[in-house]
C-alpha cells in the first residue's frame, strides 16, 4: 500500500514536473497548463507561421494595411483619417475584443466593429461575414496586438455574455451528441484519427487553415466544428457565436495574440 | 485478453532492397518499368528527365516533412551542392509525385545568374506517397533523390 | 459588391535590402491564388470545377531571365517560392505569374549591389 502511494506521489511528481518541463519549452504559448494551437502543430507549421513573409496570411494583412488607408463611403474617409497609425491606434484590440458596446449593450467583436465604423463614420456598405475584405481588416487589426496577452473583460457589463458563452461551450448538440469540452477540454493531447486535438484556442484567428487553403474567421471555425458533430450551425453573425468568442477569448486569457496563425 | 491488432516485424522487403541497390547503381527507369506498379505517369516522366543518363544519389538535398501536417499545404525544398559558374551550373530541378493524380509538380529552370539551385515551395499531396526530385547539370550529370511523405486523414474531416 | 474570382492582390517578394557583387541572394515570393486543380466536384451539382492555375513564373533581371518555373495543379493554392539570384550591378528585378486563362500577375523589386 505505501509503495502504492509512493509511487504515485513520485508519478504525479514527475508529471507536474514535466507540466512545468511543456510550458518551458513552449515558453508564450503556455500559460499556466493552457496550450496554444500553435503547440500542437507540425514544426513545419509553426515555421511558416513564424517567418512575417512566409506566413500565408500575410497576403490578407498587406491586403488590410491597403484597405486602412482606403477612402471609400459617402463621408469620404478611411479608417486613417479617424484612427491614424494603426499600429498605435489598434494596439490591444485584438487582446480585448469582444467587448461590450455599452450605448447599443451588446457585445461586439472586431468584425462588427468594423461594419459599424464603415456604416456610421465613413458611410460606406458593411463588408460581408467572410468576404475577404473583412478578414483582411480584421486580420490587420488583430495583428496590431501580436503577441500581447489576451486579456478580454468577463465582469461587469459583460458577466451575461459570458456566462451564455460558456453555457453553450459545455452543451451537448448535433447527431454525435458532443459539446465543446468533450474534445477540447477531456480530450485534448489525444488522437482524432491521425490528428492530435488541440484545447480549441481562438488566440490565432483570422487564421490561415492548411484545409481551408486559406485565411478564415474563427466563426467559420465554429461552424465546422459544429458540422463536425453533425449539428445545425448557428445562423452567420448569431449572437451566439460572439458570446462564444467572448468566453474562449477567457479559455486562452494570457496566450499570445498570434493573427495571423497557421493552422491545420 | 487477446491484442486487437497483431503487431507484425518491420522489415525491409527483398525488393525494396534491390531497388535500392539498382537506385545506386543508377538502374531507376528500368527498374520501375519491371516492377509492374501502377503508375500514374512517374516513371515515363522520369525517363523523359533521364534521357537514357543515370541518375546519382549523391549531391541532391531534398527536404521533406515525414508526416504532412495537411497533405494540402506540404513545404518542401531541394537544394544542389555546389555553386555555379558560366560554364557549370544547375538548369533545372524537376519534382515528380508517384501517386498523385498526375505525375508533376513543379519543375525550375535555372541560369548561371541564379547562383545556386537552392529553391523551396508548398505542394498538394493527394495520399501518402514517395516524391521524387531530379536535378540536372549543364554537365549532363543528373541527381537524384526519392522521400517518402505520409499524409493523413486528421480530425472529424472538419 | 461581388468578389473577384482572380485575385487582385499584388504579388508580395521579399529581396535582401542590399546584395554583395556576385553573391547568391535568396528571394522569397508569395502570390493569392486558389489554384483550382481540376479535381475538385462541385457539391451541390457534382460537376467538376475546371482547372484554373498559375502555370507559369518567370524572374528576370534587368530583362535578362534569372529564373522560370512550371507549375501544375499539385502546387498548393497561394503559391509560396523561394529560390537564388545574384547580380552583377544594381537593377530592376521583375517577377510575372501566367494563369492558364493567359491573364498574368507581376511584381518587382529593386537590387542594390554594394559596390
Amino acid at each position: 500500500m505505501i509503495i502504492a502511494r509512493v509511487a504515485a506521489l513520485v508519478l504525479a511528481t514527475c508529471g507536474a514536473l514535466s507540466a512545468f518541463a511543456d510550458e518551458g519549452e513552449w515558453g508564450r504559448y503556455a500559460v499556466d497548463g493552457r496550450r496554444s494551437g500553435y503547440t500542437y502543430a507540425a514544426s513545419e507549421t509553426r515555421a511558416m507561421q513564424d517567418d512575417e513573409f512566409e506566413n500565408p496570411g500575410s497576403i490578407w494583412l498587406a491586403k488590410g494595411e491597403d484597405l486602412w488607408g482606403t477612402v471609400e463611403g459617402s463621408k469620404g474617409k478611411s479608417c486613417a483619417s479617424c484612427h491614424g497609425d494603426a499600429a498605435t491606434s489598434m494596439r490591444g484590440v485584438g487582446a480585448r475584443y469582444p467587448v461590450v458596446d455599452e450605448k447599443r449593450g451588446k457585445l461586439m467583436n472586431v468584425e462588427q466593429r468594423v461594419n459599424l465604423c464603415r456604416v456610421g463614420a465613413m458611410g460606406a456598405a458593411a463588408w460581408p461575414t467572410e468576404s475577404e475584405a473583412l478578414l483582411a481588416m480584421t486580420t490587420f487589426v488583430k495583428h496590431q496586438s501580436l503577441n500581447m496577452p489576451v486579456s478580454p473583460v468577463v465582469d461587469g457589463a459583460a458577466a451575461p455574455f459570458f456566462a451564455k458563452g460558456k453555457a453553450i461551450y459545455e452543451t451537448r448538440r448535433g447527431q454525435l451528441d458532443l459539446a465543446c469540452v468533450h474534445c477540447h477540454e477531456m480530450n485534448h493531447g489525444n488522437m482524432l484519427r491521425a490528428q492530435r486535438l488541440s484545447e480549441g484556442m481562438s488566440n490565432g484567428f483570422p487564421a490561415y487553415r492548411l484545409k481551408w487553403q486559406a485565411l478564415g474567421s474563427l466563426q467559420r471555425r465554429m461552424s465546422g466544428c459544429m458540422r463536425d458533430v453533425r449539428a445545425e450551425p448557428y445562423p452567420d453573425g448569431a449572437e451566439e457565436y460572439v458570446d462564444l468568442e467572448l468566453y474562449l477569448a477567457w479559455r486562452a486569457r494570457g496566450l499570445p495574440v498570434e493573427t495571423p496563425a497557421v493552422r491545420n | 485478453m487477446k491484442p486487437i491488432l497483431e503487431e507484425r516485424p518491420v522489415d525491409i522487403s527483398r525488393r525494396a532492397l534491390l531497388e535500392r541497390a539498382l537506385l545506386a547503381a543508377g538502374l531507376w527507369a528500368p527498374l520501375r518499368a519491371l516492377a509492374g506498379d501502377a503508375d500514374n505517369g512517374t516513371t515515363a516522366a522520369v525517363a523523359k528527365v533521364l534521357a537514357g543518363r543515370p541518375a546519382a544519389g549523391e549531391g541532391l538535398k531534398f527536404s521533406t516533412p515525414a508526416i504532412a501536417e495537411n497533405g494540402n499545404t506540404v513545404p518542401i525544398s531541394v537544394e544542389v551542392e555546389g555553386r555555379f559558374s558560366a560554364e557549370r551550373y544547375v538548369k533545372a530541378i524537376h519534382i515528380f509525385a508517384e501517386e498523385n493524380p498526375a505525375p508533376e509538380v513543379i519543375s525550375f529552370q535555372f541560369s548561371p545568374a541564379s547562383g545556386r539551385a537552392k529553391v523551396a515551395t508548398r505542394v498538394r499531396l493527394a495520399k501518402t506517397q514517395r516524391v521524387v526530385a531530379l536535378a540536372e547539370w549543364s554537365d549532363g550529370r543528373v541527381l537524384e533523390a526519392i522521400n517518402e511523405i505520409k499524409v493523413t486523414i486528421g480530425g472529424c474531416g472538419g | 459588391m461581388a468578389e473577384q474570382e482572380h485575385s487582385m492582390d499584388k504579388p508580395r517578394v521579399k529581396v535582401p535590402a542590399k546584395v554583395t557583387r556576385g553573391e547568391p541572394f535568396e528571394v522569397k515570393a508569395l502570390v493569392s491564388h486558389k489554384m483550382e486543380s481540376g479535381q475538385r466536384q462541385d457539391e451541390k451539382t457534382g460537376a467538376k470545377i475546371p482547372r484554373k492555375i498559375l502555370n507559369r513564373f518567370v524572374c528576370t533581371l534587368d530583362g535578362v531571365e534569372i529564373l522560370r518555373a512550371t507549375l501544375h495543379p499539385a502546387v498548393s493554392a497561394n503559391p509560396y517560392l523561394s529560390f537564388y539570384a545574384s547580380a552583377e550591378q544594381s537593377g530592376e528585378m521583375k517577377f510575372e505569374w501566367t494563369d492558364d486563362d493567359g491573364s498574368t500577375l507581376s511584381a518587382r523589386a529593386r537590387i542594390e549591389v554594394e559596390p
